[in-house]
């Protein structure tokens, strides 16, 4: 039963919930025009502490589409957090006006602190470097839109793994299915954070291998996740230049992966997925991104228990 | 050799890490103290070489989770009538609230006032927590 949950982390869900929200999201796919008034008189909030284009658009659309209004803030300082308000009490408040809420905020661990505050369902839209649950929905609606499985996969995660949150939140919840190995693919000093090595791979005996190149790995993997290395991340500028164009799909490098690789990549890209990778059957990124949208639109009605 | 004298009834804080001692003294607010308290700094030790001590001539509430999160190898005796009556060995316990600071520069405890800082034990053994807000890992060697 999800119907007044919270969305703080991706493992709050268990995979049959998540396999109800993934049902629903493929119905309201194959028949939008029956979900387009069904929200009709609820609120979603949100409540965007820092800027972001995809997440509060895919929320704001998904509400729209299912007939409910949406208010909230796209940056703080045009709201009462700009007068010093604690999170706790803006939750209150906000809580009492709408039905949902949609929430990033930059400082890590402020979804896990505000549901405490919280009387209705709050959703983590991304909090620092930490955690993007309703990202992670969308990958796994995704891989198995593309795949038809989410066991039994070999899936690469290539850049920046480090500050990515999704990759954080995407490995945390493929780690729960049967038989899924991850290489990690990172200059040394972007490497996954030791809480995602220690507590969720090396605990849970989990099948990993960390590597500098992609062209060296890219032939076994059945998932590519590609995120953004940016250059001042980087700890010093020979590194950077040794390095870089190990980050960036092309189709040269697509040559020796599988025929039925899946690209995946949390959008915005720079230039990590040269252009000429659009138009092949394995990128997956522009359909990933809509799905998105589908996704905030069955775990809202989810949450509001209205399906 | 320095002499302290033994106690009556009270609590002998034993085998603390050397320099851990003033920390605990000050986390049960002992410099406060209307009763006899000794605080004996780098005794010798056959076990440890060298270690902390602290008597208390009182019976005081002590948060024994606490106490073993700041040093997990102490032994608190228990004194009636001079008497050793108890051996308490100490562990890390596995929540400690508002006793440490999560050292991550962007978790939201660094930000929100009248916030609980919470961690969980996450290796026993190695002695590491983490924040249950933004899951960054605590450890005493930093």
């Amino acid at each position: 039963m999800l119907k007044g949950r919270h969305l703080v982390d991706p493992q709050d869900f268990s995979i049959q919930e998540l396999e109800s929200i993934f049902e629903l999201t493929q119905e309201i796919i194959d028949k939008p025009e029956e979900f387009n008034s069904i929200c009709h008189g609820k609120i979603l909030s949100t409540l965007f502490y820092e800027p972001s284009t995809r997440t509060r658009f895919s929320f704001e659309a998904a509400m729209l589409r299912l007939g409910g209004g949406v208010i909230g803030f796209s940056e703080p300082g045009s709201s009462s957090v700009a007068k010093g308000e604690s999170l706790a009490d803006t939750l209150r408040t906000v809580a009492a006006y709408s039905d949902i809420i949609a929430m990033r905020h930059p400082n890590e661990g402020a979804p896990k602190h505000g549901i405490q505050y919280c009387p209705v369902p709050l959703i983590n839209g991304g909090d620092g470097g930490h955690q993007h649950p309703t990202q992670t929905l969308t990958d796994l609606f995704t891989i198995l839109e593309s795949k038809k499985r989410l066991d039994n996969l070999t899936i690469g995660c290539c850049g920046d793994l480090k500050f990515g949150r999704t990759v954080h939140s995407l490995i945390k919840a493929m780690s729960r299915y049967e038989n899924v190995k991850f290489i990690l693919v990172s200059p040394k000093e972007l490497q996954v954070p030791d809480y995602i090595r220690t507590e969720i791979l090396e605990q849970r005996n989990i099948e990993f291998q960390e590597v500098e190149r992609l062209e060296e790995v890219i032939d076994q993997m059945d998932i590519l996740y590609m995120t953004r290395v940016q250059k001042e991340r980087f700890f010093n500028e020979a590194d950077y230049v040794r390095l870089k164009d190990s980050y960036i799909v092309d189709l040269k490098k697509l040559k020796d992966a599988k025929e039925d690789l899946a690209i995946l990549h949390p959008l915005p890209r720079v230039n990590e997925i040269a252009v000429e990778v659009d138009d092949d059957p394995r990128a997956w990124y522009f359909r990933q991104v809509k799905n998105g949208m589908f996704v905030r639109m069955g775990l809202i009605l989810k949450l509001l228990g209205v399906k | 050799m320095l002499n302290i004298t033994s106690i009556k009834k009270g609590l002998v804080i034993d085998h603390i890490r050397p320099g851990m001692g003033l920390k605990i003294f000050e986390y049960l607010k002992l410099g406060k103290a209307d009763f006899t308290v000794a605080l004996i700094m780098n005794a010798t030790s056959n076990k440890m070489g060298r270690k902390d001590i602290i008597k208390i001539e009182d019976v005081i509430d002590v948060d024994f989770a606490m106490l073993g999160f700041l040093d997990a190898n102490i032994t608190v005796n228990v004194i009636e009538d001079e008497v050793i009556t108890e051996k308490i060995n100490l562990s890390l316990p596995v929540r400690v609230q508002d006793i440490i600071r999560c050292k991550n520069p962007r978790c939201i405890t660094t930000v929100e006032r009248d916030i609980t800082h919470k961690f969980v034990l996450l290796d026993k053994e190695k002695g590491i927590y983490k924040c249950e807000y933004c899951d960054h890992i605590y450890s005493w060697e930093g």
